[in-house]
């Protein structure tokens, strides 16, 4: 197969309405930028779901290893301080 | 810390019911086995948009042509979402469409029918897309992430299709005699062919026991095919025409319909080629595809000038 021809695939991020935040919906393959973000829209908005659309060539996107999680995470893991639970609140106190 | 065998680790993430992501570890064989059935899928979508699309220009109203372009666009764009779907297991578009061609991927043996009248039309909506919302609603919790959201979102659209095809049903059978004639002869042909549409029996379907234990599938064939068919008989009942099957009868004990011998020779014999369609599917398919090849090739020269361009500024 002659892979030099097949279109540069783009990731798709879709927010619905503004204020919301983008959220992956699949990809699209495309020659340039503005074909992505209209083989976006006929692919992934067909019935109103967007409200503004985001493209990235899926080669620019740098993913966090899942094998590597543990490690990755553990930092966080033990700062059980940052939650607000953690705290012993006076009894009677109001609105905190 | 103690090394624990991946494939039990990935069966345990199985049996919580956590999805697998595309960079999660996986045996070979889901894999395979994932390729294999979204892309016959994705394959499916696509080739099914040629039974109907034979109809767009003869379709008997303005609001009935606009509604089958608008099916057959999201038919299209179902196509993609699988096919974007399938491509995070590491295998290319061009591969998979490569694949299509050669005979070595499949695509669902119902679309090697012929749509012989308006009717036809009807009873691809209501049948064709009714046992494929059965099956798709049942894979919205298919264990792999992206093959998942896809299928939530194509489950989403496909309601549309089966009402516009009972819609056309249900007026063809109440017109004239001639019309209800041709909407039950459309029933007749449709029937059948739609519950081989969920596969080979619980005992003979091949790859059913692997799919069940990794979660692709959730429910099994025989399963899909009496819920389908449970569904559908009283909608059949409800617009006066008859199922054609005279084995059919409710089981008050099993409370699920009986119903008569599928033939599994035309099952097999369509699978391997030998449908009215087969050969128009396939060669439409690949004309198509070689058509289009001056275009993409065109589209991508120019988006290389157009960045050649930008780079001196």
């Amino acid at each position: 197969m002659n892979k030099e021809k097949q279109w540069p695939l783009w990731e798709v991020f879709i927010q619905s309405k503004t204020g919301l935040p983008y959220k992956h919906a699949g990809s699209v393959h495309a020659p340039d930028a503005e074909m992505a973000l209209q083989n976006a829209r006929d692919t992934y908005t067909r019935r109103g779901e967007g409200n503004s659309i985001w493209v990235v060539p899926s080669d620019a996107i740098i993913a966090s290893n899942p094998a590597d999680a543990e490690s990755f995470y553990e930092p966080g893991n033990d700062k059980i301080y940052r939650h607000p639970t953690f705290y012993v609140m006076p009894e009677g106190a109001k609105h905190i | 810390m103690e090394k624990k065998n991946p494939e039990d680790s990935f069966q345990v993430k199985i049996d919580a019911e956590e999805k697998i992501e595309p960079k999660d570890w996986m045996p070979d064989e889901y894999r395979r086995n994932l390729i294999r059935q979204i892309s016959q899928h994705a394959h499916s979508e696509v080739i099914g948009m040629q039974p109907e699309g034979n109809w767009i220009t003869r379709a008997p109203s303005l609001r009935a042509k606009a509604v089958l372009l608008a099916k057959i666009q999201d038919e299209g764009g179902h196509g993609l979402y699988l096919y974007s779907a399938c491509e995070t297991l590491g295998i290319s578009r061009d591969e998979l469409i490569e694949q299509l061609h050669s005979g070595k991927a499949k695509y669902s043996s119902i679309f090697n029918y012929p749509t012989l009248t308006w009717a036809d039309i009807g009873a691809v909506g209501w049948l064709v897309d009714g046992a494929a919302i059965v099956n798709q609603v049942s894979l919205q919790r298919t264990s792999y992430g992206p093959y998942s959201r896809a299928m939530i979102r194509i489950c989403k659209e496909e309601s549309f299709h089966q009402r516009q095809g009972y819609e056309i049903m249900a007026n063809m059978a109440k017109g004239t005699l001639e019309q209800k004639q041709m909407a039950q002869d459309a029933l007749n042909r449709w029937w059948w062919p739609s519950l081989m549409m969920f596969g080979p029996h619980d005992t003979e379907s091949a790859h059913s026991a692997k799919s069940m234990k990794w979660k692709i599938k959730r429910e099994s064939n025989d399963e899909l095919r009496q819920r389908f068919i449970d569904k559908t008989v009283q909608q059949a009942e409800v617009i006066g025409l008859s199922i054609p099957d005279p084995d059919l009868q409710w089981n008050e004990q099993r409370k699920h319909y009986d119903f008569g011998k599928i033939n599994w020779e035309e099952f097999t014999n369509v699978l391997n080629g030998n449908g009215p369609c087969n050969k128009q599917r396939m060669a439409n398919h690949i004309q198509a595809h070689q058509n289009g090849a001056w275009v993409r090739e065109a589209a991508m020269a120019y988006a290389e000038k157009q960045k050649n361009k930008k780079v001196p500024a």
